[in-house]
């Protein structure tokens, strides 16, 4: 079976006292863009981080397609093929854009230490195989990246370190990618070309499917296929975006009681 | 190049091909660099040799500040950089270059045996750096227990030379391995810590070192052990020569084997950089979280450059326990360390070239002003704070990787 959906059955994550995520499920099929929305501390990066193995949930199953993710280390659900972006730019911005590109690429790269020392030609010519496909991939977002790959990544502004950040996700051939909140320090023209950047990109291989955080509700609008509401760690609500800014329990989660 | 054209015409609306490179003017600049290095190796030897002869303070002044002149001038013509440039795109040919320039200097002081223990401390020094630099400057582990793997290379070298008839050069080998095991033993603590309390656990482990060597009986106690002079591949380094009637000391040919020691060290701090490895201990050192989520195990990186950094810190060690002919805690010392990471910082964190300089700064001169007694300490001192207070990267920082020149060369 080949088939990349990612099941996540109740689960639970708690931090001491506090229940971050509750019996949260969610299934995501592949080629999907489903977004995830919520009041601030509802729980959706929380999620991404059990999804990525940075947090270590309580209890439930996560699967994808026919791999158990549930507790296991985030190289490992990495290689399975998840890969996410941050709420928080997190480039090594000293470092040249290809070096930070080749940290997505990591499991397709030659990483043993007897090839690095003893067979340089051979492990230096898959270096070099990769800067052909880094830079098409960035051309895709923007050419001028793709022509600067050996700048440091803090000379890039906003939107382009998040365009890296993004090529850095996608490099390593993921079949899922997590967004979490690519909006986050960009004007609203910038988050849409980026969206629009990111969805022309799934056109192309359509097996991809995308996890959404974003506040920005036009960009759910236009991008997802589907949205799901957290609040105080549990699903409020699930379906499509009209539906689901019409339910009044999502209403109340946003607005506050009276609404 | 294909790739650039394809990215080129994706990109911007414009069709024309990139104007066609002359040949010669790539030729030239790449000449350029290569005489960049050169001249920066030779001015780098004549300095070298200037400090060692010289004996007045005022000669030894002039010649430092000359010095200190014309690395300024080269930073601001930009000659460093492309002498960095050159060690960048071809790191064995950079290598030679020194190899060259350094055996030159070791044939005009022949005779001397002070000068030759100077210039191979310096090398063996700087060897040592190059494992922390992969620590210290890639992985971002602090280790301040230099000197102790460096001792631990040197006792071994001491035990086998004396105990076994172990071939010496498979006993500098032996140094290195066991640097790297004993270092081993400092995983756990260390995986399990961070920032500075990962150093305070390397520098509890250094001092815990050194007193156990001064109370062991077996190796010694405070006195240390004797190594006996080493025959490496059949040459006994233990007696001088003679070479066209002129006396050659005993410590050319340890000059020589500290020399290859640099420099096989510092091409493994080169390969290890310029390399995927190289991109994970940088990743684990910047960012260790985003690492993971890629894939890139943190444990897997530290344990890799710990372990590979402290066998060529013993393996520097052994060779100097070598040069020195004996071995004793006095060398395994919390301030031995400091002095290996004060090479690495004044250098450049992360430079191999950087340390060798510093290496030359932080050796010689403190030997070469001797006469001005206490004062000396105060003098290097305020030199060290001088260099980061202008320059707070080191002497020469490291360089950003560029993996663009893989592609350029034919």
């Amino acid at each position: 079976m080949n088939d990349r959906t990612l099941v996540c059955s109740d689960v639970t994550m708690r931090f001491g006292g506090l229940v971050a995520l509750d019996a949260f499920s969610l299934e995501v099929r592949p080629g999907e863009v489903v977004g995830l929305l919520g009041p601030n501390g509802s729980g959706k990066t929380t999620f991404f981080n059990v999804v990525t193995g940075l947090y270590k949930p309580v209890s439930g199953a996560i699967r994808f397609g026919d791999k158990d993710l549930f507790r296991k280390a985030p190289s490992e659900i990495n290689h399975a093929g998840i890969a996410r972006s941050f709420q928080r730019c997190r480039l090594m911005l000293e470092l040249s854009v290809f070096d930070n590109l080749l940290v997505g690429a990591h499991n397709r790269l030659p990483n043993g230490l007897f090839g690095t020392l003893f067979a340089r030609k051979a492990a230096q010519r898959s270096l070099a195989a990769f800067m052909g496909a880094a830079r098409d991939l960035c051309a895709r977002f923007n050419p001028y990246i793709a022509d600067h790959l050996f700048e440091p990544a803090g000379r890039f502004n906003m939107i382009d370190r998040r365009r890296i950040e993004l090529c850095r996700a996608l490099l390593g051939e993921p079949r899922l990618l997590l967004l979490d909140e690519p909006s986050a320090g960009m004007t609203h023209d910038e988050t849409f070309r980026l969206m629009d950047d990111v969805t022309g990109f799934q056109r192309e291989s359509p097996e991809l499917s995308i996890v959404l955080i974003e506040h920005e509700m036009q960009v759910i609008e236009r991008v997802s296929q589907r949205c799901v509401v957290l609040n105080f760690g549990r699903k409020i609500c699930e379906g499509s975006y009209r539906t689901v800014i019409a339910d009044p329990q999502v209403r109340k989660a946003y607005l506050g009681e009276d609404a | 190049m294909n790739h650039q054209l394809s990215a080129r015409k994706v990109g911007k609306a414009d069709w024309r091909l990139p104007a066609p490179q002359p040949l010669a003017s790539r030729a030239s600049r790449s000449d350029r660099r290569a005489g960049a290095f050169f001249m920066v190796a030779v001015a780098g030897v004549l300095v070298l040799a200037c400090i060692l002869a010289l004996e007045s303070e005022l000669a030894l002044a002039g010649t430092l500040v000359a010095a200190g002149g014309l690395w300024w001038w080269g930073l601001r013509a930009g000659i460093i950089a492309e002498a960095g440039a050159f060690s960048d795109r071809r790191p064995w040919a950079a290598r030679l270059v020194v190899a060259g320039a350094a055996t030159v200097l070791l044939i005009a002081f022949h005779g001397e045996h002070y000068a030759l223990l100077m210039i191979s401390t310096v090398l063996l020094f700087a060897a040592a750096c190059a494992g922390i630099n992969i620590q210290t400057g890639l992985t971002g582990l602090a280790n301040f227990a230099g000197a102790a793997f460096f001792a631990c290379g040197g006792y071994t070298l001491a035990v086998l030379a004396k105990s076994t008839a172990l071939p010496h050069f498979l006993a500098i080998l032996a140094g290195g391995v066991v640097a790297a095991a004993i270092g081993a033993v400092l995983l756990l603590p260390v995986l399990r810590t961070r920032g500075y309390y990962s150093a305070l656990v390397t520098i509890a482990f250094g001092i815990l070192c050194s007193s156990f060597l001064q109370v062991n009986e077996q190796l010694g106690g405070a006195q240390g052990l004797q190594v006996p002079p080493l025959t490496i591949l059949g040459w006994d380094m233990g007696s001088g020569f003679e070479v066209a009637g002129r006396e050659v000391s005993f410590y050319f040919a340890y000059g020589l084997l500290a020399l290859a020691v640099f420099l096989l060290s510092s091409l493994v701090a080169h390969a290890i950089e310029w390399s995927a490895i190289g991109v994970n201990l940088d990743a684990t050192r910047s960012d260790e979280l985003v690492g993971s989520t890629f894939g890139i195990n943190p444990q897997r990186w530290k344990i890799t450059a710990f372990l590979l950094g402290n066998f060529l810190i013993g393996i520097a060690g052994a060779v100097y326990a070598g040069l020195t002919n004996f071995v004793s805690p006095a060398g395994a010392t919390f301030e031995q360390s400091l002095l290996l990471i004060s090479i690495v910082i004044l250098g450049g964190i992360g430079n191999s070239w950087g340390s060798l300089i510093a290496a030359v700064l932080v050796i010689l001169l403190p030997e070469k002003l001797h006469s001005l007694q206490e004062y000396r300490v105060l003098i290097f001192s305020v030199f060290v704070v001088a260099v980061l207070l202008f320059r707070p990267k080191g002497l020469v920082p490291r360089r950003m990787r560029d993996f663009s020149v893989m592609e350029k060369r034919p």
